[in-house]
């Protein structure tokens, strides 16, 4: 079976800067794949240059069995789409949600427009109230769901998902997850996921990378990493740190 | 434990296009030489508390209470002037992010100082040397390296760690920390943490710490509050955190992922009515 996402030795520079160092690694299709890692640790970078919007100087990257050119074509964002972390940045201020997801399917060419925005939104929980009204005048889970919404409007097979609820409050954080975990199971998706949080990833993920600057520290299962069966200090400091601050007596 | 602030029925609203907005709504706690913690989510109010005690919140909001009283002083009484010689002399809070609460076009040191100076009639010499040992404090290995270097040139923890220096250099007695460490990893998370508790304990401090995160809140604390739509919900001991009564608490404390428990879908938060009344 073709890997949903293969890279391999994937690098990115920022003019001298080296933010990714030959990162490989295989996604299946219908997975669940990790990224944790502190800032600079690459993880965004990695998710960014598979969505081509990362200077990628060395490596390839595989979608679906396809190698990917230098520049991403219409083809490859049918397939794979992108939800950010700040929905209040990621979102267009002066245009209405109908708008916002109306955009893709034109780019696309696709004509059923009114069907598929009215049931774009409401698989993400948003009625048809939402449709004309601005970024601004949501909530901040609102937003994330527009921007769920408009990545699955062109039924994609992959979802790149980088952070995408640490903007967002605990409460909120738990219905956008279970939202995406409910999208995932109806459209047999593929997601790579990118969180600074052991347990959103462990929680959301089957398998997750554990990164630190630029490079891989180490590959498990979340089963494993729940079990604490890893094997670098790293991610041992990164799961004793997701515990919480201890009083030293 | 003789306390050092006394908070009592405290208002603060806002006169909005649409109406008057009422961010806190009938708070009241008192406050000794402890670490207490405020938790809520975004537009509960916890902010908005913290910055009226210090004296921050925006001039056309409304502010009363029946009693404000910081260490006999009454809070609403005070002349701006006198507001303004006991912020970050006797009351100091510190801010979310370092990028963007230190002076961007000042070396560390300069700021340090100037924080000390504006309240102490200390000479140049002896204001640099109190800096240092402040920065040395913190625990930043090079204190006269980093005393000359810009905001821009240090990480984020050793730009919180720089704050936490400039907050503390004029010794207060009362510390506001608004999601102090919120803007950094989780490791240099704890660093930052232990810094502030330690630096805490040995200066006989009060603390009170605003965050949104229950959970770091109450490994840190001894007491926490727990706000809602601008009002106390629910206050107790943070060790008994567990034994959380009220049903948004123990949504809160429910709803975030764990590692190691298998809960799909993740339990929400069902928000009642009443608990807003």
């Amino acid at each position: 079976m073709t890997s949903a996402l293969s890279i391999d030795k994937l690098r990115v520079a920022f003019d001298e800067f080296v933010a990714l160092k030959d990162v490989s690694l295989e996604v299946k299709p219908g997975e669940s794949f990790g990224l944790v890692g502190e800032s600079g640790s690459g993880k965004s970078t990695l998710l960014r240059a598979v969505a081509g919007l990362a200077p990628v100087t060395g490596g390839k990257v595989e979608v679906n069995g396809k190698p990917l050119g230098a520049k991403r074509d219409k083809a490859f964002y049918r397939q794979v789409q992108m939800v950010f972390q700040d929905p209040y940045g990621s979102l267009h201020p002066r245009q209405t949600v109908d708008r916002l997801l109306l955009e893709p399917l034109d780019i696309h060419g696709f004509d059923d427009t009114e069907r598929r925005i009215v049931r774009a939104l409401d698989e993400v929980g948003l009625g048809s109230s939402f449709r004309f009204r601005y970024s601004h005048q949501l909530s901040g889970g609102q937003r994330q769901r527009v921007a769920i919404a408009r990545a699955l409007i062109l039924e994609p097979s992959i979802l790149l998902l980088d952070e995408p609820t640490s903007a967002l409050d605990a409460s909120v954080q738990a219905e956008v997850l279970n939202l995406l975990e409910q999208v995932r199971a109806a459209r047999k998706l593929t997601f790579v996921m990118v969180s600074h949080d052991l347990a959103v990833v462990t929680h959301m993920c089957d398998r997750l990378m554990v990164m630190q600057h630029g490079r891989e520290v180490e590959l498990l299962s979340s089963a494993d990493l729940a079990a604490r069966k890893v094997n670098q200090d790293y991610t041992r400091s990164l799961l004793t740190a997701s515990e919480g601050y201890r009083r030293s007596a | 434990m003789s306390t050092l602030l006394q908070v009592e029925d405290l208002r603060v609203s806002f006169p909005t296009r649409t109406g008057l907005v009422q961010a806190v709504r009938g708070v009241s706690f008192s406050l000794g030489k402890e670490r207490l913690g405020i938790v809520g989510e975004s537009g509960s109010g916890k902010s908005q508390t913290g910055r009226a005690i210090m004296g921050l919140t925006a001039e056309h909001a409304q502010i009363t209470a029946k009693k404000l009283d910081f260490n006999g002083i009454d809070l609403l009484k005070v002349s701006t002037a006198e507001r303004r010689a006991m912020r970050g002399k006797r009351i100091a809070m510190i801010l979310q992010d370092p990028k963007y609460s230190l002076n961007p076009v000042m070396t560390i040191g300069r700021q340090i100082v100037e924080a000390l100076r504006a309240h102490e009639p200390v000479g140049g010499a002896e204001a640099r040397r109190r800096a240092l040992e402040m920065l040395a404090a913190v625990q930043i290995r090079d204190p006269e390296r980093v005393f000359n270097l810009y905001p821009h040139e240090v990480s984020g923890g050793m730009g919180q760690r720089a704050m936490i220096a400039m907050m503390l250099v004029a010794g207060p007695e009362l510390l506001i920390a608004d999601e102090p460490t919120s803007a950094l990893d989780v490791t240099v998370q704890l660093e930052v943490l232990g810094i502030l508790n330690r630096l805490v304990a040995e200066r006989g401090m009060g603390l009170i710490f605003v965050s949104h995160d229950l959970r770091l809140v109450s490994s840190f604390c001894d007491r926490v509050i727990v706000m809602y739509a601008g009002r106390i919900v629910e206050e107790l001991p943070a060790s008994r955190l567990t034994e959380a009564e009220h049903p948004y608490t123990r949504g809160l404390l429910n709803c975030m992922p764990k590692i190691g428990a298998d809960r799909h879908p993740l339990p929400v938060l069902d928000r009642k009515p009443e608990w807003a009344l």
